[in-house]
């Protein structure tokens, strides 16, 4: 198998339980332990009420394109091979955002409100990558 | 207590702007700084206070190079793009409790020669969370991150790709008429259609410039500017703001409002000024959407209008708000906005290149990486 050539993420224990999940196939969010606010992306404090107690929750997956952009040049060697792709903001059904690349759509489909869910792709060892796809 | 018109820049100097250099940006940043320590009329051993940028130099490289003897205060201000602005606030408050006398504010870059923009940002510490969560899935430079923005602009608001090259065209007309500028050659509205897809919306035109050079301004006391060399611009009002959730601009309740929505009301109140009174104004351009973002969030127009003001021409050299008279990050160089310091300061002098024609009072705004805003109000004294 040839060399992974895209960037790698370097989880911290503030957030390897994200990509711990994205591995087992579960979009996991961070919820307070104390006040139960749902933040992302994982850090350390709520925002809320100030607590460094978290807990983690299955998301449901669902959610709304908020926005997008169709990247034609690679800013990096690695996702040459991928171009044109599309990126996606979605507002998830739990009231917080994530980006991630978008599959099986056309972009001049695209519009603010579309139903997405997450999917997992493998990346490479060890590593899970979100992606939207359209709700059936 | 407020910082109104307690501080003046004194001196501006820029080195010649190349695509192309053997030189360090640390000698770029130099040969700039001694320019303006020469426009103010001081010796570089007068400099008393540094504001490095934060790329080539640190505050001992302008001690051991200079000579300098007693420097009192140095400081950075991390914040990307709106770090000479924001240091221009740093550098007031610094002169304004007695702590120095002149403060040097310099950058000097190898935005081309050395690393491209998709490298650095890897590397900038404001960087991390995209970093951890959006650059494994393909977002990696600011033209990416930015376009997520512009595209909601435009399906909220229904502002167009013509309009975003309007900023582009207006822009490049400038630049032709600044001997100092790196991008000359006239382009129209056409040809920023025709240009290639970057990450869309944004095409090549939308873009701004990685360039090599250096610019440097000196930050005085207003009751010593009086007795210097040139004559004073007076700061009149100056401040910083920074957008909620500024460390991912994914994760901001509302991506079409930057820093400088929550800035500049506080920069107008400290003036006493409003967007009817400025003459002139250099908005920091990354890419064209950023312009018309800051239009709105300055306060010149309604958000959401930004697209219909660049289209009525209003922003052109003969139109009722000229910007960015140099030439901007799109046609003169990327400076990470010190060169906006400087032209203000020459409009406002009667000395630019392409001087608009009885400017009293500018604005000059920064824009940092992740949409923190930075601004400042100045008057020909």
């Amino acid at each position: 198998m040839a060399e992974y050539a895209k960037l790698v993420p370097s989880p911290t224990t503030d957030t390897q339980p994200y990509w711990d999940g994205l591995n087992e196939g579960r979009l996991r969010l961070q919820r307070c332990a104390d006040c139960g606010k749902v933040r992302h992306y994982p850090r350390p404090v709520c925002d809320a009420c100030f607590s460094m107690n978290v807990a983690w929750m299955d998301a449901s997956g669902n959610g709304r394109v908020h926005s997008w952009t169709v990247t034609h040049h690679a800013f990096h060697p690695g996702f040459k091979p991928d171009l044109p792709y599309i990126l996606v903001t979605v507002d998830l059904d739990e009231g917080v955002r994530m980006q991630a690349q978008l599959r099986r759509l056309d972009a001049r489909e695209l519009r603010i409100g579309l139903p997405v869910r997450v999917a997992f792709e493998p990346a490479t060892e060890g590593l899970t990558l979100p992606v939207f796809v359209p709700t059936e | 207590m407020s910082l109104r018109e307690t501080g003046a820049v004194t001196g501006v100097g820029e080195t010649e702007y190349l695509r192309g250099t053997d030189r360090t940006p640390l000698s770029l940043q130099l040969e700039a700084s001694l320019r303006a320590i020469d426009d103010a009329g001081l010796k570089p051993t007068d400099i008393d206070g540094v504001i490095p940028y934060g790329l080539g130099a640190v505050a001992e490289d302008f001690i051991t190079n200079f000579g300098i003897p007693d420097l009192r205060f140095s400081a950075t201000t991390p914040m990307g793009g709106a770090s000479a602005v924001a240091a221009i606030q740093c550098a007031i408050a610094a002169v304004h409790a007695g702590i120095c006398n002149h403060v040097l504010l310099a950058i000097g870059r190898t935005g081309y020669s050395g690393g491209r923009i998709g490298t650095r940002v890897q590397q900038m510490p404001q960087f991390r969370v995209v970093g951890e969560f959006e650059m494994p899935s393909g977002a990696i430079a600011p033209a990416q991150l930015y376009a997520v923005m512009a595209r909601r602009h435009m399906e909220l608001y229904g502002t167009t790709s013509r309009q975003f090259a309007e900023i582009a065209v207006s822009t490049r007309n400038n630049a032709m008429l600044n001997p100092n500028a790196t991008m000359r050659r006239p382009i129209t509205v056409e040809d920023h259609q025709n240009s290639r897809m970057i990450s869309d919306p944004l095409r090549l035109l939308d873009c701004s410039l990685e360039s090599d050079g250096g610019a440097a301004v000196v930050i005085s006391a207003a009751e010593r500017a009086r007795d210097m060399r040139q004559q004073p611009v007076l700061v009149m009002g100056v401040a910083e703001g920074h957008p909620d959730s500024p460390s991912v601009i994914t994760q901001r309740p509302d991506i079409t409002t930057l820093g400088l929505a929550k800035a500049a009301p506080r920069a107008f109140a400290m003036a006493g000024v409003t967007p009817d009174d400025i003459d002139v104004a250099e908005i920091y351009d990354c890419f064209t959407y950023n312009v018309l973002c800051q239009i709105e969030d300055a306060g010149f127009c309604k958000k959401g209008e930004g697209g219909p003001f660049v289209e009525s021409g209003a922003i052109r050299l003969n139109g009722k708000l000229p910007i960015n008279t140099h030439g901007g990050l799109l046609s003169q160089a990327h400076m990470a906005g010190m060169n906006h310091v400087v032209e203000l300061v020459r409009q406002l002098r009667g000395q630019a290149a392409a001087q608009v024609a009885g400017a009293t009072i500018g604005l000059v705004t920064g824009y940092g990486d992740m949409g923190d805003g930075s601004i400042a109000i100045m008057r020909r004294a």
